[in-house]
Formats: C-alpha cells, sequence, structure tokens
C-alpha cells in the first residue's frame, strides 16, 4: 500500500519530465528555425532584386523593346515572345493533360496499363530538362522538320508541363465525392455522361488551378527552349502585339535574362535585375492566383 | 407494353464513342511521350556508338573532355559526372536537414494558420524559375561567397549546391510533410496516451513510421538536383576538374550538354555524345523515380 | 440541366483555347491581309560577333521596318553548321570557314558560301585592373593555357598580384568550338589542346566579368568587351619582340598578334532582303554601328565620321 505513489505525485515535475520538456522545447524551436530558413530566403530574394531593379522597374521598361545593344531599353519583345510559347503550349498541354487526367482518375482500372501510365507521368515529371531539350531538338527541330521554331519550342515546352496539369487535374477529379458518381450513374447515364454532367461541373476550378500552374512553369524555362526556337535578339517595333508568326523564333523572358547576364557587356546594371524581377513577378503572381483560387474553392466547397 | 424504351440518338452514341476513344489515347499519351523521348534521343546518340574515335570506357571512367581537339578527341565524362555527384551531395547535405526538420514542424509542431502560411512560402519558393535562381548565384551568392571565404571566383562548388539545396527543398518538404500526414493519427494518439511529449512521438513513433516517404522525399529531391541545368550551368563555375574543395569549380553533367548542345553541328560525334549523355541522365532520373514511386508504394501498401 | 453544364463546361474550355489560338494564328493572316509582307532574316553563329550583330538587327529594324532579324549565338561553328544545312539566311563567323564544311555545304545545298568581311577584331588578353602586368608574349600564354603548360602561378611569370593570398592562376577560358576559342587554340597553342580545369564561360561578356571580379584571373575575349574592372595586356609574338596594344590603328596593320577578321557567309549570292541587309551592313551606317560596338571597321577613317 506505501509502495505505491499517491496518483498526484506520479504527475509532478520531476527531474526527468522538465528534461523531456526542454527536449521537446528545443526541437520545436530548431524545427521552426529550419522552416524560417526557407521563408528568409524568398523574402531576401525578393527585397534584394527589387531594390537592385528599382531605377529600371516601371511600365515603359516592360513596354519598350530593347534598345542600344540591349544595355538600354525594355523586354517587350521577351514578354510577348513567351506569352506566345506559354499559349500555345498550353493549347496543347491543357486538353491533353485533362483528358489523361479523366482517362486515369474514371474510366482505368487497377491494372498493369495503369501502372505504367503512372510511371510514366512520373517519369514525364523527372526527367531533366535539358533531356527534354534534347528530346525537342532531335525529335521536332530535326525530326519533324519544324526547323527552329515557336512551333518546336511550345510542342517540347508542352510534353514537359504536361504532367502539372495531369497531376492538378487528377486531384481535382479525386476531390468529387463517389456518392456523386453512383447517383448519376443509379439514373442510367453512361460513364461518359456521368463525367459531363456531375465530375467536371463540380471539378473545373481545380482543373483551372492546374492550368494556371501550367502557365508558371512553362514561363519559367529556360533550356527546352534555348535550344528549340528562343533566340538571342530578334528586331521588334515596339508596341507590335504581333510580331512572331508560327514558324520564327522569338525571344524569350527566361532566356533574355540568361543573355543579359551572360552574354551583354557593359549593360545597364539595373536591366538584367529588372528582368529577373519581370520573370519572378509574373511567375509567382501566376501562382499566387492559383493558390488564392484554391483557398476560395476550399472555402466554398459544399461536401 | 407500355411505350418502348426511349433510345438515344445514334449520332450522341457515335460521339460519345469518339470522346471516349480520344480520352483512352490521351490517357496513354504520357507513356507515348516517354518512350519518345527516349526513342529521339536514343537514336540521334547510337550512332556514335559505333564510332571509332569513340570508346565507351573512355566515355564514362576518363576524366578529359576534349571534344573539340585537332589531333586528339576524347569523350570523358568522370569529371562531369562526378561535378554531377559533388554538386548534388552539396545540396542534399543542406537540403535533407533543413527540409525534413521543416516538413515536421509544419506537419507536427505549428499552428494552423502558421501550417498555412508555410506551405504557400514552400510553393512560391518550388515556383521560382531555374534561371532566377542561377542568376542570383551568379550576382548575389557569388560576390557573398568571395567576402566571405575570401577565394577568388565565386562561381563553385559551394555556390551551385547552395542553390540547388534552395530548389530542392520544397520538393523535401512537401513529399515528406505527405508522409508524415500519411502516418494514422492513432499513432499519434497512442504515444501521447503513452506519456510520451510531442518529440519524443515524432521521433520514437512517426519517423520509423514514415520512413519510406521521407526516402521517397529525399529520393526525389536528388533527382530535382541532379536534372536541374540553368542554375548550375550559371552557378558552379563551369570547370572540367574533380573538385578538391568547396571552393572548386565544377561542370555537371547537365550543364555540359547546355552549354555545348547550341554549338555541336548537329549530325557530329561531339553532339550525339552530348545526347547519349543526355540518355545517361535520362537513365538516372528514371532509376531515382522508380526508387521514389517504390518506397512511397510501400507505405501505402502497409 | 444537364445539357447546360456541358455546354458552360465546353464553351469555357473552347473559348479558352480558341482565344489562344486566334491570338496566334491571327498575326500570320493579320499580316499578309494590310500592309506590306514581313521578312524574317535568320542570322546565327559566332558569340563575338552576336553583339554586333543584334545592335546591326535592332537599327535595321527602324531602316527596314518590313524586316525582322533574329539574331542567335551558339559559336561559329554552329553558324556555319546551320549553312550547311541552309537552316539559316547568314552564319557569322570570327575564323574562315574551313574547306570541308565549305564541301559539305555545297555537296547538301548545291551552293557554294559566299564570304563578306564585315569587320576586323583584336582578340585581347584581360587580367584584373589590380594585376601590375602590362605585357605579355604568345609563348607565355600557351604555358599558362596549354594542356602541359609549366606556367600555373603568378610567381612563375614573375607576377605578385597585390592583395591575394593565393597566386594559382586562373584561367578563363570560353567553351570548346567558339570561334574564339578555335582560334585561340590555332594561334596561341598551335597543335596542343587547352588545360582542363579553366572556367570555360559561355559568353565573351561572362570571361570579362569573371576576370574582373578575379585579382589572379587571366581570360581571352573580343576587344568590344573591355570594362573598368579589367586590363588589357600587351601581347608580343616572342619574348623580346616589341609587345603591341589592342588598338584599332593596330588590329588593322596586323602587327596586334591576335587580329583577326569578322566575316558573313551566306549560300552562294545573297538575294532580295538578305542582300539588302548586307549591303547595309557595309555601308557607313552599318560600319558606324561596329564601330560604337568597339570592333574595327573596315574602313575606320570613314566610318567615324
Amino acid at each position: 500500500m506505501e509502495s505505491v505513489t499517491p496518483p498526484s505525485e506520479r504527475f509532478t515535475r520531476t527531474h526527468q519530465v522538465a528534461r523531456r520538456e526542454r527536449a521537446q522545447t528545443v526541437a520545436k524551436w530548431v524545427f521552426g528555425a529550419m522552416s524560417l530558413a526557407m521563408v528568409l530566403p524568398l523574402v531576401a530574394i525578393i527585397v534584394y532584386l527589387l531594390y537592385k531593379a528599382w531605377p529600371s522597374l516601371g511600365w515603359e521598361f516592360l513596354a519598350d523593346i530593347p534598345r542600344k545593344g540591349m544595355r538600354e531599353g525594355g523586354i517587350w519583345s521577351a514578354f510577348v515572345g513567351t506569352l506566345y510559347l506559354v499559349g500555345l503550349s498550353l493549347a496543347i498541354s491543357a486538353p491533353i493533360g485533362v483528358l489523361a487526367a479523366i482517362y486515369l482518375n474514371e474510366y482505368a482500372r487497377e491494372s498493369w496499363l495503369n501502372r505504367l501510365i503512372n510511371m510514366a507521368v512520373i517519369n514525364l515529371a523527372g526527367v531533366p530538362s535539358i533531356v527534354h531539350a534534347l528530346f525537342g531538338l532531335g525529335a521536332f527541330v530535326y525530326g519533324a522538320r519544324f526547323g527552329f521554331s515557336i512551333l518546336s519550342a511550345s510542342l517540347t515546352l508542352a510534353i514537359m508541363t504536361l504532367p502539372v496539369i495531369i497531376a492538378s487535374t487528377r486531384e481535382a477529379l479525386s476531390a468529387v465525392p463517389r456518392a456523386f458518381r453512383d447517383a448519376c450513374a443509379n439514373v442510367g447515364a453512361t460513364r461518359w455522361q456521368t463525367i459531363r454532367a456531375v465530375v467536371l461541373p463540380n471539378s473545373i476550378s481545380g482543373i483551372l488551378t492546374g492550368i494556371i500552374l501550367q502557365v508558371s512553369r512553362a514561363a519559367g524555362e529556360t533550356a527546352p527552349v534555348m535550344f528549340t526556337g528562343a533566340v538571342f535578339f530578334k528586331a521588334v517595333s515596339r508596341g507590335d502585339l504581333f510580331p512572331y508568326r508560327l514558324g520564327d523564333q522569338c525571344m524569350a523572358l527566361s532566356m533574355h535574362l540568361y543573355t543579359v547576364s551572360t552574354q551583354v557587356p557593359n549593360v545597364k546594371e539595373s536591366i538584367p535585375y529588372a528582368t529577373a524581377v519581370v520573370l519572378l513577378g509574373s511567375v509567382l503572381l501566376v501562382n499566387a492566383s492559383a493558390i488564392v483560387l484554391r483557398i476560395w474553392l476550399r472555402g466554398r466547397k459544399k461536401w | 407494353m407500355g411505350a418502348p424504351r426511349p433510345q438515344r440518338p445514334k449520332a450522341s452514341i457515335a460521339i460519345e464513342r469518339i470522346i471516349e476513344f480520344v480520352i483512352r489515347l490521351s490517357g496513354v499519351s504520357a507513356v507515348f511521350f516517354v518512350a519518345a523521348i527516349f526513342f529521339f534521343i536514343f537514336r540521334e546518340a547510337v550512332p556514335v556508338l559505333w564510332d571509332p574515335d569513340f570508346d565507351f570506357a573512355e566515355f564514362l571512367f576518363s576524366k578529359e573532355w576534349y571534344p573539340t581537339s585537332v589531333n586528339n578527341v576524347r569523350y570523358g565524362t568522370f569529371a562531369l559526372t562526378i561535378g554531377t555527384l559533388s554538386v548534388t551531395g552539396v545540396a542534399i547535405v543542406l537540403a535533407v536537414p533543413f527540409g525534413l526538420g521543416a516538413a515536421i514542424f509544419i506537419s507536427e509542431f505549428c499552428s494552423p494558420k502558421i501550417k498555412e502560411t508555410l506551405k504557400i512560402v514552400i510553393e512560391l519558393l518550388a515556383a521560382i524559375p531555374s534561371v532566377v535562381w542561377g542568376f542570383i548565384g551568379l550576382t548575389v551568392m557569388s560576390k557573398l561567397i568571395v567576402s566571405v571565404t575570401g577565394t577568388a571566383v565565386g562561381v563553385n562548388l559551394l555556390n551551385g549546391g547552395f542553390i540547388l539545396a534552395l530548389m530542392s527543398v520544397p520538393v523535401i518538404v512537401s513529399i515528406g510533410e505527405d508522409a508524415l500526414k500519411a502516418v494514422p493519427d492513432s499513432y499519434r494518439e497512442a504515444a501521447l496516451a503513452l506519456g510520451a511529449t510531442r518529440w519524443e512521438t515524432v521521433f520514437r513513433v512517426l519517423l520509423p513510421a514514415a520512413k519510406n516517404g521521407l526516402l521517397a522525399a529525399v529520393l526525389l529531391g536528388v533527382g530535382r538536383a541532379v536534372g536541374e541545368t540553368m542554375a548550375v550551368l550559371m552557378a558552379t563555375g563551369h570547370a572540367v576538374q574533380i573538385p578538391h574543395g568547396l571552393l572548386d569549380s565544377v561542370r555537371t553533367l547537365t550543364a555540359n550538354v547546355a552549354a555545348e548542345l547550341g554549338e555541336a553541328p548537329a549530325g557530329s560525334s561531339h553532339y550525339r555524345v552530348l545526347f547519349l549523355t543526355g540518355v545517361l541522365l535520362f537513365a538516372i532520373t528514371l532509376v531515382v523515380n522508380v526508387a521514389a514511386d517504390l518506397a512511397v508504394r510501400g507505405i501505402r501498401r502497409k | 440541366m444537364t445539357r447546360n453544364r456541358i455546354v458552360t463546361t465546353l464553351a469555357l474550355s473552347g473559348a479558352f483555347l480558341g482565344g489562344t489560338l486566334l491570338a496566334l494564328f491571327s498575326p500570320g493572316c493579320g499580316k499578309s491581309g494590310g500592309g506590306p509582307a514581313m521578312t524574317t532574316i535568320q542570322v546565327r553563329g559566332s558569340d563575338t560577333m552576336v553583339n554586333v550583330a543584334q545592335a546591326w538587327a535592332e537599327a535595321y529594324k527602324v531602316a527596314a521596318p518590313n524586316v525582322g532579324v533574329e539574331v542567335s549565338g551558339g559559336g561559329s561553328g554552329v553558324g556555319i553548321a546551320a549553312l550547311e544545312k541552309g537552316t539559316v539566311d547568314i552564319a557569322n563567323a570570327s575564323r574562315n570557314i574551313k574547306p570541308e564544311e565549305a564541301e559539305r555545304a555545297k555537296k547538301n545545298t548545291g551552293k557554294e558560301p559566299k564570304e563578306f568581311i564585315v569587320g576586323f577584331d583584336g582578340l585581347a588578353i584581360y587580367v584584373h585592373k589590380d594585376n601590375p602586368m602590362t605585357e605579355i608574349s604568345l609563348p607565355q600564354l600557351a604555358e599558362i593555357f596549354a594542356e602541359d603548360g609549366k606556367l600555373t602561378k603568378w610567381s612563375d611569370a614573375g607576377v605578385t598580384i597585390p592583395g591575394a593570398s593565393d597566386d594559382t592562376i586562373i584561367r578563363v577560358s570560353r567553351q570548346s568550338s567558339s570561334g574564339t576559342y578555335e582560334f585561340f587554340r590555332e594561334h596561341v597553342l598551335g597543335k596542343r589542346d587547352f588545360k582542363l580545369g579553366s572556367r570555360d564561360m559561355n559568353g565573351s561578356k561572362e570571361v570579362v566579368e569573371l576576370v574582373g571580379s578575379s585579382k589572379t584571373a587571366i581570360g581571352y575575349s573580343g576587344m568590344a568587351y573591355a570594362t573598368p574592372a579589367v586590363k588589357i595586356l600587351k601581347l608580343s609574338a616572342k619574348p623580346g619582340e616589341p609587345a603591341y596594344e589592342a588598338t584599332v590603328a593596330n588590329t588593322i596593320s596586323k602587327v596586334y598578334p591576335l587580329a583577326r577578321s569578322l566575316q558573313l557567309y551566306t549560300l552562294g549570292e545573297p538575294q532580295g532582303e538578305v542582300k539588302k541587309y548586307i549591303d547595309w551592313i557595309l555601308s557607313p551606317a552599318g560600319q558606324k554601328i561596329l564601330a560604337e560596338n568597339g570592333d574595327v571597321p573596315l574602313n575606320p577613317a570613314g566610318a567615324t565620321k
């Protein structure tokens, strides 16, 4: 009877408990600091780039073409080029990606084929961008004889960004509850009728999020376009909205950043920084809009 | 009896067939594309294997890379492979503790609000294009390294490794967090009920339970680092040599292809050897990705 | 009800795709309908010339708004290789075309490459501005850069760099098969190869930037790329012979040992807009831009006026 400690004392802060709690606090702070170590670079990078780019930043920088041997002026030709590349690659990869996700989520059963497709999607996402560049060069530029052109570059980008769309569309589709599909099937709808009447309308915003993410990925890629259709410089008139044709080569924002920071001598110091800010800014803005869309969706979800 | 069952118009059925066919086609397109990638790089690479100047053992194990020499062309990628491995190694040594630490913090220690913010930050970090990272390495990091260490050249192994670490950390955090989230709450409750502190729960229960997923996170981080091109092209200093210290410049397989592909005349042996490097990279990432996938599948099955 | 939803869904995606496609294809149709047809001239090749080619393209857009010139770098070898396949209109080269390259071009396309010399350039040897060295000879350079070269430290060359703890020479080179790299190898190293471990930069500017930020570095690049952070060494053909500065005059009189011509190549006699463009490059307007870019024009007295 005496040997058993009274319950109240069992929970007192013994030396050992204090030590364990200390370990707990230390762990929390260490891990917290590690997380903070990721926030800091992001903030530091953005602030530093903005600070260095400040003298050049402005509407004029975006709207003007590069001048004086790319040492001054703006980035209009590169910006429009990126819009072309992203737009065309999106037009190719969005339908294929969405349909592929529909197949994987709605049609495919657990089978070797399904496993193979999953594996392929994972690998497509993991293949280094330079390998995609090699592929684009071998398949589109030389293989299909599209030459160095916007078309070759966009096709390369489209294949490269396909997994982004497939993954996020799948996520959106699988968020639609099973019961919705069952209910629809029970009133006699075929599988495709179910998909277009119930599944797609309920997941369209999630699919849009995926498409937005594709845009951000495609806009930032350099290596794949560098060898398939992006050029060092293309003479374009200021304010020309349609300076390129499908078979032309174009400038791209990402490649422009590379060239002005490694190949143009005596460039005004703020110009490469401002180019980086515009590229980073547009990519982050696009991503942020996807995040906002997702959060808004989650708040609105009824099931 | 009664009215006959209403039939859908034939056209509508036919359209549905076509749509389903297109869906199935798109479904297998990913397989087709991966096969096409392999086919096209292999097709461009393969003729060099019969080239009398080319020796496969030399390709893998010689550190002499003289693709355009006048008197003695040598295609040895050993120094480049070591370059890739060393930069990846530095990146992983930096990124894994931070990545897993942050994953644990996000998953186990912080309030929902902080969790939400951190996840957004990580997503944005992952979205930064590699050429911007390269630019940061070339301008900001290199100056920082020169002023801190007093070394002569700021674009080197350390610079590239650091940039790559920042690039692969988001992958490690998000996959790692998924892995921890996949551990059933009953594990946590059981541990807490036994009087374990949160830290003890993490260390003794969650980490062992999620080890496959965490391994996958690390592997995918490695895959990202191995395949990265523009950032290492700009930040590592691009010297063909086996590094002896953190402050030596190196050249990686990817950067080598990016630097020389533009200028190797199509169809030349040099061009084909670059495609062969592509096959090598493709194979490396394939193995890494499949391994990561198997690791994840491992936890799912349990 | 369901029909409505389909319509919305399809309309959404349709509008989206249609919009993008329209935006992309309309320019092609629009341009051919109204206004003069756009002509594209593709230029590819030498990294040394990429900046002057860019400046030409930029200025020519003002002179002839209906011509869009596309400029890519890559290296002289790439430009010529593209010419062999007939995929570019003009190849820039900072070295002369090799006989076998001309042969291949003739075999592939049936046309003889035609050469236009458009200017001159001195290949300058750059060191950091704090480096006390003022001149160097070709054999010394070879000893620094060549595969079995003996010069690895500045002290071996009798130079003390102020404020440098480690005086190992940092060699800054170019990626293989840029015209500059080949020119340097041919004229400085002879038959020898480069020593591995040099920092092989992708652009002429990167070479100069790296040399400017590192006290113990030495590199080579076109003379148009000088910045305030670097110094150009005088160069002599042999030790003991007089060393010459990389100036316009010395490049033209060829007393500077590493002077070279810059040229354009076309397939056969250029036609139409390409001919007009090359004529313009050779005219005082084009030559003035070349001179402003830091290279040496064909006729310096005429172009600088």
